[in-house]
């Protein structure tokens, strides 16, 4: 069977089948190390959509302090950004904006929908221009409920989220 | 080149607009609102008087108390409902308050927006104590629902005066402090200084309001010129200045800041020790058909409601004349001439809250 | 303005509008908008006398214009009147220059579809003059519902561009002469009824 894989007809397939005995090999004792990386520097995307952002903001002041879970305010490109905090709710123009946004992010990439607004429409939800939740638009890892969440509320949520990369397998 | 700044980037919010830059120089800006457009003019069609309190602070909720204040002043005078004395003295405290909490916010991206991550940090803590008290008064870390027609919705707390006295004294020692720290820093004064000036004509051309008036040399604030509830009561100056730069525009609200401690002492000296605070209003209140225009002085400047009833529970139109929709009208008017680097300093200054100007 | 727009309903029954009389016009058939003022522009709980400054400002302009311009009501510090939308350019030019309106405050449109009209409203206030500085002028103007054309008043007042923007697209009223009658605050793709209208209703609701 090895001689018909090394052949370079088959090449593609080689590479393949070893990158997943290399994977399977590493993921025990290498994806706890690499969850455990991406679990201390996870960087929001500065998108905000609504309201929630005030929390958001506050949930990295002095009292609140994010940055010590591991959670940065990123004033960086999306691209170097593994996590979206939708910050509330979102309409009917800034839902192709933030598919955009989610798009052009690298892999992995985590979704946070906080606020009531983000997971439901919340007090909007009669409103012409307002979806009801995200779902629609971007897959959603962690909900944070709240109208507006409290900064201790969406820090739980984002321990959360780190707990739940901490038993994912890597990719 | 054509640029597009926003909704994505650090420097815009929930915002957008598109610039033209020639070299350094933007030659061509065209603001592009609405990412936050929730209708809530039209919302207001669907639900009664006091229904409409919640979803109305929502677009400022940081500036909460303010935003429901002009509302229940409006339906107030439609209803003909009379505030009894210490709910007017409790609602201007906080109003006044909330002016401080939202401000702070306002000083706390401005300051990390000019990279100076110092000025995130004092602010931003500062404004818990803030918002500490505002949660004593009311229950609520930021959404309030504080204000409504015909008074507020509880009495203070005892022990609210003393923990309150002893907050705006240590904030009035703050606020020194960010005096020194950033607006006599060489750095914040030479991005600031001499950048995109409005002169005082344009200003009342183009109908800008609050601190971007003020800073251009017109000394309009509302609680001086139409005093609502007790602020004629009130000894205070309006602040303003003549220069009409960014730093003036950045200073301006410091100075209200300033002028905000003097106010809240007064307002907690002079109250009533008891009495009511809220005029009884029956369950489903309705005005007769009318109409009625009020404003208050907000964070970002004059904050009116004009709303129209035709005799029903629920108002026929509620029109919302916010003070950042206003303001936007001077963005492509500053940013046209300026240079690239200026945008950040001149789009901050202008007091802007993207969600209170899509409603 | 075309001048076959629909015949207006007449008064409604329970008005005590300050001028009782709907005022006879020189200008063609445009009586219309002036003539259907609806009910709702009555007053509201406790209405005071009118204060005298403001009864002042009133009688100036009708001692300017005449019939052309109607008092709706005049309280303290409010003062609202109705024009044709042929006379709201040199109305507004004249409250500027000679009364010293430097500004609007705030500008929205209103629908009232049982008098097949929308009504605009600007607030007009003054940043220059001391004695007006607290006065809000509301200078309104009605158009017909089925083709709701109005002249804009940007040329007199810079400060109406987004106000009147917007209210191009949350009631469909067009504004002629304004550079800009397109999508400001809704998604691009909106495809449907202007939002603010009476007949745009929010599904299920």
């Amino acid at each position: 069977m090895m001689k018909d894989l090394v052949s370079p007809q088959n090449f593609n397939v080689m590479v393949s089948k070893l990158s997943d005995v290399l994977v399977r090999a590493l993921d025990a004792p290498l994806g706890y190390a690499i969850n455990w990386g991406r679990i201390w520097s996870l960087w929001p995307v500065h998108l905000e959509t609504a309201c929630c952002s005030v929390e958001f903001g506050a949930s990295s002041s002095p009292r609140y302090d994010v940055e010590r879970f591991g959670i940065i305010e990123a004033f960086g490109s999306l691209r170097q950004c593994d996590l979206i905090v939708v910050q509330g709710t979102v309409t009917r123009k800034m839902a192709p904006r933030l598919r955009m946004v989610y798009d052009q992010m690298a892999e992995p990439k985590y979704v946070i929908a906080m606020g009531a607004c983000a997971i439901t429409g919340g007090l909007f939800f009669d409103s012409y221009n307002v979806l009801p939740g995200i779902d629609s638009v971007v897959p959603v890892d962690v909900y944070v409920p709240g109208c507006p969440p409290r900064p201790e509320t969406l820090i739980q949520g984002c321990m959360l989220l780190q707990e739940k990369i901490k038993r994912s397998k890597i990719k | 080149m054509t640029l597009s700044v926003g909704p994505q980037h650090p420097g815009s919010g929930h915002f957008r607009f598109v610039i033209k830059v020639d070299g350094d120089y933007i030659v061509y800006c065209d603001p592009d609102p609405g990412y936050v457009h929730r209708g809530e003019e039209k919302m207001c069609e669907y639900r009664n008087v006091i229904q409409n309190i919640p979803h109305l602070e929502r677009p400022v909720i940081h500036d909460s108390t303010n935003v429901t204040y002009s509302y229940s002043l409006a339906v107030e005078e439609l209803i003909g409902i009379e505030v009894p004395r210490r709910g007017q003295f409790i609602r201007a405290l906080a109003s006044e308050m909330n002016r401080q909490i939202y401000t702070l916010y306002w000083l706390a991206i401005y300051g990390i927006f000019l990279g100076h991550s110092t000025m995130f940090m004092w602010p931003a803590g500062d404004r818990e104590l803030f918002i500490d008290l505002m949660e004593a008064l009311t229950g609520a870390r930021v959404t309030h629902a504080y204000n409504i027609p015909g008074g507020v919705r509880n009495d203070m707390p005892n022990g609210f005066k003393e923990k309150a006295l002893r907050q705006i004294r240590y904030f009035q020692k703050r606020l020194k402090e960010y005096e020194d720290i950033f607006y006599n820093m060489p750095l914040f004064r030479q991005r600031t200084e001499g950048v995109a000036v409005l002169s005082k004509e344009d200003a009342i051309k183009l109908g800008v309001t609050g601190s971007v008036l003020r800073a251009s040399g017109v000394p309009y604030d509302i609680r001086k010129v139409e005093p609502y509830d007790i602020y004629n009561e009130i000894d205070f100056k309006v602040q303003y200045m003549q220069s009409g730069d960014s730093f003036a525009r950045s200073y301006v609200p410091f100075l209200d800041m300033k002028e905000s401690c003097y106010i809240m002492e007064q307002l907690l000296d002079k109250m009533p020790e008891s009495g009511e605070v809220r005029a009884k209003l029956q369950p489903n209140p309705k005005g007769p058909p009318g109409e009625a225009y009020r404003r208050v002085e907000s964070g970002r400047g004059a904050l009116g409601y004009y709303i129209v009833s035709d005799g029903k529970p629920r108002l026929y139109r509620v029109k919302i004349s916010v003070g950042s929709f206003r303001n936007i009208l001077a963005l492509p008017h500053l940013l046209v001439g300026s240079r690239m680097a200026d945008m950040p300093s001149v789009y901050w200054s202008l007091n802007y809250w993207p969600v209170e100007a899509d409603r | 303005m075309s001048g076959e727009q629909k015949p207006t309903k007449p008064k409604e029954s329970g008005s005590t509008s300050s001028s009782p009389s709907p005022p006879t016009l020189p200008a063609k058939t445009k009586t219309s908008a002036m003539a259907a003022v609806a009910a709702p522009q009555t007053g509201i709980a406790k209405e005071p006398a009118p204060p005298k400054f403001e009864k002042g400002l009133a009688d100036q302009l009708t001692a300017e214009f005449g019939d052309l311009v109607k008092v709706l009501f005049v309280r303290p510090l409010r003062l609202k009147i109705l024009v044709e939308p042929t006379n709201v350019v040199s109305v507004a030019t004249y409250l500027r220059d000679t009364m010293g309106f430097d500004h609007a405050e705030c500008a929205g449109g209103t629908d009232y579809p049982k008098d097949n009209q929308m009504e605009m409203v600007y607030q007009l206030g003054s940043y220059t003059n001391e004695d007006l500085g607290p006065q809000i002028l509301m200078l309104a103007v009605r158009t017909n519902r089925d083709d709701p054309h109005l002249p804009t008043l940007l040329n007199v007042y810079k400060s109406v561009e987004y106000h009147e923007r917007e209210t191009f697209e949350m009631l469909g009223i067009y504004f002629d002469g304004h550079p800009r009658n397109d999508r400001f605050l809704l998604p691009e793709d909106w495809a449907d009824l202007p939002p603010l209208r009476k007949d745009f209703r929010i599904k299920g609701r």
